[in-house]
């Protein structure tokens, strides 16, 4: 009888274990996150965040990443696209020769050494030891030479108050913002919201993970079948490649 | 050459009240216009994420770049031995210091966070420009107000040739870091060459030297001092020659460019269809700040008349904002070449050419920097000896003694 009712558990929680795995798999294998950080713990340079953009299978006129972006940031704007903030914007390109087209998200490209970085006069453009380019709000002084030095336009200036902050993305008038790679969620074992965007909406055209890992997923498709980055001619090595391009 | 006498002037005239009065008129309104933008945000200037730095960075750049072209005067008598130029040192120096004042006025006032002034001066990152840039400021009030020093005090007179040394060393790495500024931004077309750091150098001697020119004449003609032809024909014959050679540096910066194929559309675009840039690339920097005063400089018949002297220096000094404007805004208006080969659009202005209409505030901001500078001029004077009594040939110039 116990040996029946073993069986009839054993069973049911092997059945559980694969259907678990199966419902768990893409979150851990696909994105393949790294585990949560503990909060006292420094970041280390044995990590090194980068993402994975295949542009064949962004779609053209798809912003799922650009609106979860905003959305996961406080990005509210103020109807003034020449000077309201924007962390990651769709670019489509057309190849002047072929006319061959191209849709692609384009945010900070987290190089490792990074012109924001480098020209920053307080060192409030910093960069962790895990490669996200940061901004330290608290010494920016708005002098926007990290503007002018970003080979990508990739950094905004908050031009007026902002409203409906969110408590993990702090902004504040007169400094300089950009992505951040969504560090919140990182640091917790998470993914960006503009990848998770991308997977949900079923495009699969964002990976993100470890780019120091060789059995990483974005490690893999990078050997594979390689990522080129843009404008690589500055040798910034930058931490977000292209497929595609 | 005599003794010079270096007197104050009296400065108790209502003119003189009338001028202190509206400079400081002036400032009062750049800092409501300060305070109009840093309240709500710098979305009411002409300013955007496109066009990061605008006027009042045009104003801030050539005001520190003629600083340091205005101690020229002094550096040409203490460390080359010009004796015509040694009565003239002491204003030099003066107008360096203010011109410098002014400029790093506007910059601070048009930071995102100008309440931050104490980080940005007690939190360096030592490997940008700016920072560096921030030490050679204040480096420069130091130096050059000691070496002031040392041309009024008597005991400390025999180290002003040394101490002018090093201010000249310091004023040219200083206007190097000024050039690199943009001379290090590998990231737009029209910057990213060396070149930048000498061509900022000179361009500071013609700007510097054509303020000086105005602020010498207007001293001396509102105060009833003598000016002798000999100090004017000398320094007219100097602005001579550092204004081609700005327009030989500008030939060679544009036809570096042209020969290099990836420069081709920044150069189409400054030199041909960039609009108000072409336009004030030809007509305010070329013809007005370059052709037209080297005619006038060298032309026969006009060659003591100080009316066309001061028409020459006000259009180096228009022609000179021109330029600054041109390769600050005109290189930022130009689309970053962020996928070579490929037309690019998107919602955040990429492939596009960049508008900017300057607003009023932005414009107040930057004059009020140059009243700054003016105010500093005309009460400095006042209160210590700068300025000679004399400049009539027969004590200015060193061969009238004869």
């Amino acid at each position: 009888m116990s040996d029946q009712i073993n069986d009839s558990r054993r069973s049911f929680l092997s059945k559980a274990a694969v259907a678990g795995s199966i419902t768990i798999a893409p979150g851990v294998f696909l994105h393949q996150t790294a585990q949560a950080k503990p909060d006292d713990q420094a970041v280390s340079n044995k990590t090194r965040w980068g993402m994975l953009i295949d542009t064949d299978k962004c779609a053209k006129g798809c912003t799922g990443c650009v609106d979860a972006c905003n959305s996961e940031h406080g990005l509210t704007g103020n109807n003034r696209p020449e000077s309201d903030t924007q962390y990651i914007r769709k670019v489509s390109l057309v190849e002047k020769q072929t006319k061959h087209e191209i849709s692609l998200p384009m945010m900070c490209q987290h190089c490792e050494t990074a012109p924001c970085v480098d020209v920053c006069p307080t060192g409030a453009s910093f960069k962790r030891e895990d490669g996200i380019a940061l901004v330290d709000k608290h010494i920016c002084i708005g002098c926007r030479y990290c503007m002018m030095a970003c080979p990508y336009k990739a950094r905004s200036f908050v031009h007026e108050d902002v409203e409906n902050q969110t408590l993990s993305a702090p902004r504040g008038k007169g400094t300089v913002e950009a992505c951040t790679m969504c560090v919140h969620r990182v640091d917790k074992g998470g993914i960006p919201a503009c990848v998770e965007a991308c997977t949900n909406d079923d495009h699969n055209a964002m990976v993100f993970g470890d780019l120091n890992d060789e059995n990483s997923e974005i490690s893999k498709q990078l050997k594979k079948h390689g990522g080129k980055q843009i404008r690589a001619d500055l040798q910034l090595n930058t931490g977000v490649r292209y497929q595609g391009i | 050459m005599k003794k010079i006498e270096y007197t104050k002037i009296k400065g108790h005239s209502i003119p003189y009240y009338g001028l202190l009065g509206g400079l400081g008129f002036t400032i009062l309104l750049g800092l409501l216009s300060t305070w109009y933008m840093e309240h709500n945000g710098h979305h009411v200037t002409g300013m955007t994420n496109q066009i990061v730095w605008g006027m009042p960075h045009v104003f801030a750049i050539f005001l520190i770049i003629a600083a340091s072209g205005a101690l020229n005067v002094a550096s040409i008598a203490s460390v080359f031995g010009k004796k015509i130029y040694d009565p003239l040192s002491r204003l030099s120096a003066l107008l360096a210091i203010a011109l410098l004042a002014g400029g790093l006025v506007v910059l601070l006032l048009d930071l995102g966070r100008p309440d931050r002034l104490i980080v940005a001066i007690t939190t360096y990152n030592f490997k940008s420009i700016f920072a560096w840039n921030i030490i050679l400021y204040t480096g420069f009030f130091a130096i050059v107000g000691a070496y002031i020093w040392m041309m009024m005090d008597h005991n400390m007179y025999k180290f002003k040739k040394k101490v002018g040394l090093l201010a000249f060393v310091w004023r040219l790495i200083l206007t190097t870091g000024t050039g690199s500024i943009f001379g290090f931004l590998v990231a737009r077309s029209a910057y990213d060459a060396a070149l930048m750091a000498p061509m900022f150098i000179i361009m500071s001697f013609a700007f510097g030297l054509s303020i000086f020119i105005l602020v010498l004449m207007a001293a001396y003609n509102w105060t009833g001092r003598e000016l002798g032809d000999a100090v004017i024909a000398r320094l007219r014959s100097l602005l001579g020659v550092f204004v081609a050679s700005v327009l030989y540096f500008t030939i060679v910066y544009h036809v570096t460019n042209l020969y290099i194929t990836e420069h081709h559309g920044v150069e189409a675009f400054i030199l041909r269809d960039g609009g108000i840039y072409t336009n004030l690339f030809w007509f305010g920097q070329i013809l007005l700040g370059g052709l037209l005063p080297l005619a006038l400089i060298y032309a026969p018949g006009v060659k003591t008349c100080r009316t066309t002297l001061g028409a020459i220096c006000t259009m180096i000094i228009i022609g000179g904002m021109c330029q600054v404007y041109v390769i600050l805004i005109g290189g930022q208006a130009y689309p970053m070449e962020i996928f070579p080969g490929y037309e690019v659009s998107s919602s955040f202005f990429d492939g596009m050419v960049n508008s900017y209409s300057p607003t009023l505030p932005e414009i107040i901001l930057g004059i009020s920097g140059m009243a700054v500078s003016m105010l500093l001029v005309t009460f400095a004077i006042k209160v210590l000896s700068f300025l000679p009594t004399s400049l009539a040939d027969s004590i200015a110039d060193p061969h009238a003694a004869k």
